[in-house]
């Protein structure tokens, strides 16, 4: 499986392979690369950093649901000063792509984190979520309007020559015009998607089994809704497309680049097996070797319908 | 931590819906300490998708124990394992128990499925004088196999002591004015709850075993928090715990 090359460009940003493990699926690398070779990956995305820390949700912050789990997390996470002086070292001896994931409550906070973070040399991209479902504010009421996300767009483009990525949210009646303003306003590509907002009940207490009422719902569960969105902006619009949203093998993989995704993200599967990114790099590059292709980005966006 | 497939080696029924299990896991085994925990993967499909977190019963040689009760689709998939069957085990994970130190008795306070993690740490228990405490509704919920020195409280009376295994500890500790202690306790929240007011109060010196809900087990997800006293904010069950101090967290 050698001689397959396994690359991929984000825009300008190139990938060794298109192997991404997913935000908030893997903090800061430090737990997750003792159980995996983060080296051999296409690179990770950091759990979502505001620019003050944030300690998130109360619990219970999770439920498992049929075939996926909600989430309501709160994007609890150390901040951006405490980033660079404590994970940042880590982080670069990692040797593999670092993609910064920014949250913010007002434009002008991911203007600042960006503004702050781009002189990082580690983090080679940024990717914005404005589609946290699971705090009050910023989140999804910016991930839901598109003239914020084009604002958004627009005003972190101005703050960083790196590569940006925009984390669309699946809860709007159209994704393709949100991936169209990002596109406009100057965005390299689009991750899709983050989270279904979801909500599960206890039926003897009558009580919401999260704490927050509604999380994100994620795996596998909602792998056929984000092919879909894949496939809409793919169809719509001309940007490179990271997929993500219920991969569990490599099989899921191929389907997302096959459907349009340059690459993917891995999000959920790291809880139970936090070695299978490693695990789909493998499994993509023997269907490539039994397909007889030779270059898997040939595979992207090769649906026929 | 790592992860190891490890064979079901054996399998006890030790009440109507509690059971013990033995896997043959050599490489965790060598690296557990008493109050650490394993993530399971009950199944190969995506049913149940999580991994279902179990505290480490005990350790003998290449093989651990757990001890767990039937309460959900994951639980029961596990009671039906057969011997041979192999399961995919990510562990040791969390902290355990700190046990060494200057004190001469170890008070042991569980309640229910809560006596799980404290064979093994009896076992590492051999330079300490022990007494163990074991409350649950009735005498059938009542688990204290390779516990040392037991006594029993039951909130029906149908075993020993009529009461909770808290006011039995107390009154143990106040009869044979115990001075040197340090007490090790898991059980559910409420009566964790009652001893972790009682050792704030008095000043006793405790560790308690907390459970919660919670997706990868080693910090990644961020899915198991537990609020801190210092008013710093939350650590989380799996990575910072599951064992704290008493007075460190809040219930």
């Amino acid at each position: 499986m050698s001689n397959i090359d396994l690359s991929v460009n984000i825009g300008s940003l190139k990938l060794k392979n298109p192997v991404l493990l997913a935000s908030g699926t893997v903090g800061y690398g430090n737990e997750i690369s003792q159980l995996t070779d983060i080296s051999k990956l296409g690179g990770i995305v950091t759990k979502s950093l505001s620019l003050k820390p944030r300690k998130g949700n109360p619990p219970q912050r999770i439920v498992e649901t049929p075939s996926g789990m909600l989430n309501a997390i709160g994007l609890a996470n150390v901040g951006v000063e405490v980033f660079i002086k404590e994970k940042i070292p880590f982080l670069k001896e990692l040797n593999t792509t670092l993609i910064c994931n920014i949250a913010a409550s007002s434009i002008e906070e991911y203007v600042e984190c960006v503004k702050i973070l781009t002189s990082e040399e580690t983090i080679q991209a940024f990717e914005i979520n404005v589609s946290c479902p699971n705090v009050r504010e910023g989140g999804l009421i910016f991930g839901n309007d598109l003239s914020s996300v084009g604002r958004i767009t627009e005003q972190v483009r101005a703050a960083t020559n790196k590569p940006i990525i925009i984390k669309l949210s699946p809860n709007v009646p159209k994704i393709a015009d949100f991936a169209e303003i990002v596109k406009k306003e100057g965005g390299d590509a689009v991750s899709a998607i983050n989270t279904l907002v979801g909500a599960s009940f206890d039926i003897y207490t009558k009580r919401p089994k999260i704490k927050n009422i509604t999380g994100g719902l994620s795996g596998p569960a909602i792998k056929p809704v984000a092919i879909a969105k894949v496939l809409e902006i793919k169809r719509n619009v001309d940007i490179p497309i990271i997929g993500i949203g219920g991969i569990m093998n490599w099989k899921d993989a191929a389907e997302f680049m096959i459907v349009g995704a340059s690459a993917i993200q891995v999000g959920t599967a790291n809880f139970i097996n936090p070695n299978i990114g490693n695990e789909i790099v493998d499994g993509l590059a023997e269907f490539c070797e039994q397909q007889k292709i030779a270059k898997l980005s040939e595979m992207i966006g090769s649906y026929q319908i | 931590m790592l992860i190891e497939k490890s064979i079901l080696e054996a399998k006890r029924q030790l009440g109507t819906r509690i059971f013990q299990i033995r896997l043959l896991s050599p490489k965790i085994a060598k690296l557990a300490k008493p109050g650490q925990f394993c993530n399971i993967k009950v199944s190969e499909s995506d049913f149940p998708l999580l991994r279902r977190p179990f505290s480490i019963s005990n350790v003998e040689g290449d093989s651990i124990y757990f001890l767990f009760d039937i309460h959900g689709e994951g639980t029961k998939i596990l009671s039906e394992k057969a011997l041979g069957d192999e399961l995919d085990i990510l562990g040791p994970l969390g902290n355990g128990f700190s046990y060494e130190g200057n004190y001469s008795t170890a008070l042991i306070v569980a309640g229910g499925l809560g006596s799980a993690p404290f064979p093994f740490l009896t076992s590492k228990l051999d330079k300490k004088e022990i007494a163990s405490f074991v409350g649950a509704r009735n005498s059938s919920l009542i688990l204290t196999e390779d516990l040392q020195n037991v006594q029993v409280a039951t909130d029906d009376g149908s075993l020993e002591f009529k009461g909770t295994v808290v006011e039995l500890l107390t009154s143990y500790i106040e009869k044979n004015n115990l001075n040197s202690f340090r007490i090790f306790s898991c059980g559910p929240n409420p009566m964790l709850k009652a001893l972790q007011q009682i050792c704030v109060e008095r000043n006793y010196d405790c560790q308690i075993s907390i459970e919660c809900a919670m997706a990868c087990g080693f910090g990644i997800c961020q899915g198991c928090p537990v609020e801190t006293t210092d008013g710093e904010g939350y650590k989380l069950v799996c990575k910072d715990g599951p064992v704290f101090e008493a007075k460190e967290i809040k219930l």
